[in-house]
């Protein structure tokens, strides 16, 4: 091998970790060159959204199945830290440890009569979950305080140092983002991963090649219920604020549509599907007043189109042509 | 190696399975054939757990079969390709061949998002294995296409290499000729008396004959789910049952 195809070995043997690199690179010096606080707040929502978009894309994307209400165990993960540090005193870290724990034995109670159900009758179950769950936050005042929301939640603090202002919640929200990003590919590159991918592919193949497909997908339902309800947790902690309409039908949608963009089975995907999404509003204000209807149009059109999402249906379309193309000139040579 | 008693299985009142029984013999390669209708895809689907038999026992090495999953069933070393492929279109055609070997993997998701060394160091030693299978069925330049691209005789290689990657002690063939060329058959005959050679126990459904004559040990035909007859291809070819019931209809067609 020459040099150059030495250094391109290289380079195409360590892509992901380089990719990550050099991601993380970028976002460590983004506040330096953008202080604007308004845009570095849309950007930590993108991160707070990539996290539960992560989870909600192993589920949909590799495990094969469909959640509409993750928004769920969002507000739970935000409901869980708002009530355990406010009412209960508790210091907010073990309290976000507490409730992501919490939030997975629910996921784990509520997974195994709920995923005997695939298809339609999944996504009607998920979405019935999010509208009970939806219907408790409104009227048990007492203890979430109602539709007028939840106010005063701590900041998270390390010693003496307190996440308040937009470049240290950067961060700290890109800092999570970014470690769940590397956990879920290194899960999607493992034999569990394969044994996910090929779940998604076909069930009863999966299951004659050794993957428990009832357990695998129990444990991608917790393991994206617990991603999101630390995403809550931290969503409570960097706006001490938080209301019912965070965490609705349309948000638990809003993080559907976010996958498919993304495309599924692709966990970079997820990167571009959330910001996208995220950001449409900010663009151009006709998506704001129509919010739902854009959405809802991407949707459609996307999955009429590429019906394995945005950003995969691109990369598959542009692998096959790749081969296509040196094939081509292998037979011409 | 796997002994099959006196298996039924009705589908509502209609019987697809009655009172099947034989052995299949270590090393050997045991064909099931039969008409259309005959049973043979029930059979094979009792034995993977995919479905449930509704009497009669199924013994892999001695143990029960009966009541255990798919996955579990697998798990044990019968590895199966299916009769309308079952390969994974997106994945690319080496990502396949791993997916067969997902049981030698690990099985723990924390693990696997932690990526510790020992994990990296088998992921390395199992890719070796898959590209090993590659070579063997001649998918080695392809191996980083989309599977979904492959012409229909390399998805049918394909479906092969991945069942064997993992060595399992029994192979259970689906039709692998099904639809193939004549040039595409004699290759997958030729790949199959090598995996016979080299030890591997199989079973194997099929409907070309002279695949079936040829390589087979021992053949036992199934007709409207009952077991007609079982011996050896030259046993087979005389039987006036068998004949009457599948061959003879196969030669006055022809």
């Amino acid at each position: 091998m020459t040099g150059k195809e030495k250094l391109l070995y290289f380079l195409y043997l360590h892509r992901t970790g380089l990719t990550v690199t050099v991601l993380s690179l970028a976002l460590l010096l983004y506040p330096l060159y953008q202080s604007n606080p308004y845009t570095l707040g849309l950007s930590n929502l993108i991160a707070i959204n990539v996290i539960v978009v992560l989870g909600l894309a192993l589920f949909i994307g590799f495990a094969g199945q469909i959640s509409l209400g993750h928004a769920t165990f969002f507000g739970m993960g935000a409901y869980g830290s708002a009530i355990t540090t406010v009412t209960f005193g508790l210091p907010p870290w073990p309290a976000m440890v507490l409730v992501a724990t919490l939030v997975g034995l629910f996921a784990w109670i509520i997974g195994v009569p709920i995923l005997r159900l695939s298809g339609h009758y999944l996504a009607m179950a998920t979405l019935g979950m999010n509208f009970v769950f939806h219907t408790v936050l409104l009227q048990w005042d007492q203890v979430t305080g109602g539709p007028s929301g939840f106010a005063g939640i701590p900041l998270l603090t390390l010693g003496s140092f307190a996440f308040d202002d937009e470049v240290r919640l950067h961060y700290l929200l890109w800092g999570f983002a970014l470690l769940f990003l590397l956990l879920c590919l290194n899960l999607v590159r493992s034999g569990v991963g394969r044994g996910l991918a090929a779940l998604a592919g076909e069930e009863t193949a999966a299951a004659a090649l050794g993957v428990n497909t009832q357990v695998a997908k129990l444990k991608v339902f917790i393991l994206s219920a617990v991603l999101a309800a630390i995403a809550g947790s931290l969503f409570a902690h960097t706006y001490s604020y938080i209301s019912p309409d965070s965490f609705d039908i349309f948000v638990a949608t809003d993080f559907v549509i976010m996958v498919v963009i993304g495309g599924m089975g692709s966990v970079w995907g997820v990167l571009f599907g959330t910001g996208t999404i995220t950001l449409l509003p900010e663009w151009v204000d006709f998506f704001e007043t129509y919010k739902d209807f854009v959405h809802g149009g991407i949707l459609v059109l996307v999955l009429i189109f590429l019906p394995q999402g945005l950003v995969a249906g691109l990369v598959d379309m542009v692998r096959v042509r790749m081969v296509l193309r040196r094939q081509k000139y292998a037979s011409d040579r | 190696m796997l002994q099959i008693d006196k298996v039924s299985k009705h589908f509502g009142g209609l019987p697809a399975l009655s009172q099947v029984s034989f052995e299949v013999t270590e090393g050997q390669v045991t064909a099931l054939i039969g008409p259309n209708g005959a049973g043979k895809s029930t059979l094979i689907n009792c034995i993977t757990g995919i479905l449930e038999p509704g009497a009669g026992r199924i013994a892999f090495r001695r143990q029960e079969l009966t009541g255990l999953k798919p996955h579990q069933i697998s798990r044990l070393g019968i590895a199966r390709t299916f009769q309308n492929l079952k390969i994974f279109p997106r994945l690319s055609v080496l990502d396949n061949v791993l997916t067969g070997l997902t049981g030698k993997g690990g099985g723990s998701l924390l693990m696997a998002m932690l990526r510790l060394p020992y994990l990296r160091h088998r992921e390395r030693q199992l890719k070796l294995l898959a590209l090993n299978a590659l070579d063997r069925f001649a998918l080695t330049d392809k191996a980083d296409w989309p599977a979904g691209i492959l012409a229909y005789g390399d998805k049918k290689r394909l479906e092969l290499a991945r069942a064997c990657v993992s060595e399992p002690y029994l192979l259970l063939l689906d039709e692998p000729v099904a639809g193939l060329n004549a040039e595409e058959t004699a290759d997958i005959a030729e790949q199959l008396r090598i995996l016979r050679s080299a030890g591997h126990t199989m079973l194997l459904v099929e409907h070309d004959m002279e695949l079936v004559m040829t390589i087979a040990d021992q053949v036992v035909v199934l007709d409207s789910g009952r077991c007609i007859a079982t011996g050896t291809p030259d046993d087979i070819r005389r039987n006036p049952l068998v004949l009457e019931a599948y061959l003879g209809s196969m030669e006055a067609t022809a």
